[in-house]
């Protein structure tokens, strides 16, 4: 999984924890807290409702093309779990359903495969 | 829905997480192992994980700390991969603006992808909701996710190297993500998103420091709210 490369230096793991607990609680607090209840404009608006829809898949793609644990290597059966979460999803529209067709189906083929 | 008490919109919150369970609790065991492999105490784990509750990010860092990267890079690069907490922020503003700062912050503190994505789908359902309903609706979706994440980090980092890599726990994240991607797919807009996001991703993922995934979630913002610009002017119902 993680290549040990080198001993982490504790300044710069402190730093790196404080500074990641301070900037990612900005990102979050960001126009929650600066904006308010002032209205946004409808154009604004109008991009923020694709948000979800478009930043997760563009953080997951790489993630399933590219799986870490193989190294970046193409693996099919984590390629033919993230298709089936997909196609249980979007069928019937249940999370619950769509992780564990996508569980049994990763370890499915992992099993006939790996 | 049928009562207007603070009360329910709580316990719906609760009940829209509570898949998350199955999720958050391998994707944070993962975390602390990973992390304790890299060389973190249980501690500086656990102060980590408690500080950010951000797993995608948190796992870059470590990543990228174990590989020796400078300190500014590290923060740089998991920041980025943090960066779509913002549009979240920016996002929730019209329906949790208007609620006490203490409340904004303490829902900036316990923001997680799920919480989001539970949280938005309800205030789109349930348009009638007051802003305490709708703030009392997302503390009820973080209550079993964020104390769970942080338990089982530490689960994770105590149990350490003795949960095998053929339980094949890296793919848990990719897989929650992908399957709130079918109740989010409503319109041709949000498939213009998805599709246009993907591509735009996987282009640029020879860039570094994950500016790929960046621009690939803008170019879909952009593609999905220009698809409900040309839907709506040929008046379509979206």
């Amino acid at each position: 999984m993680t290549e040990i490369g080198t001993e982490i230096g504790t300044g710069a793991l402190w730093t790196v924890i404080i500074g990641l607990g301070a900037g990612s609680f900005l990102l979050r607090f960001s126009f929650l807290g600066l904006i308010g209840d002032r209205d946004l404009p409808a154009w604004v608006l109008r991009h923020l409702r694709y948000t979800g829809v478009a930043v997760i898949p563009a953080l997951v793609a790489p993630l399933v093309v590219w799986p870490a644990a193989t190294d970046g290597a193409l693996d099919a059966p984590r390629l033919m779990a993230a298709l089936v979460t997909v196609a249980v999803g979007l069928a019937f529209r249940n999370v619950i359903a769509a992780i564990l067709a996508g569980g049994a189906s990763l370890y499915l083929g992992l099993y006939l495969l790996g | 829905m049928n009562t207007k008490t603070t009360k329910s919109p709580y316990w719906q919150g609760m009940a829209a997480g509570a898949p998350f369970v199955l999720v958050i609790v391998p994707f944070s065991v993962l975390f602390g192992v990973v992390a304790t492999e890299a060389g973190l105490s249980v501690f500086e784990t656990m102060v980590m994980t408690t500080l950010v509750i951000a797993g995608a990010a948190q796992f870059t860092a470590v990543q990228l700390l174990s590989e020796g990267a400078p300190t500014l890079i590290v923060l740089a690069t998991a920041l980025a991969v943090n960066l779509r907490m913002a549009m979240y922020s920016a996002s929730l503003t019209p329906h949790l603006g208007a609620a006490p700062v203490r409340h904004k912050a303490l829902i900036a503190w316990l923001m997680v992808d799920q919480a989001y994505a539970c949280a938005s789908l309800a205030y789109e359902r349930n348009p009638g909701w007051s802003v305490a309903q709708k703030a009392s609706f997302y503390f009820g979706t973080v209550s079993l996710i964020v104390p769970l994440w942080c338990a089982f980090t530490f689960v994770g980092a105590v149990l350490g190297e003795a949960i095998p890599p053929e339980f094949a726990l890296d793919f848990a994240v990719p897989i929650t993500f992908l399957a709130m991607m079918g109740p989010m797919l409503r319109t041709r807009a949000h498939m213009a998103a998805a599709v246009v996001a993907i591509t735009v991703s996987l282009v640029l993922a020879f860039l570094p420091y994950s500016i790929g995934v960046l621009v690939g979630g803008l170019a879909g913002m952009i593609a999905g709210a220009e698809v409900e610009r040309q839907m709506a002017r040929r008046g379509m119902v979206i």
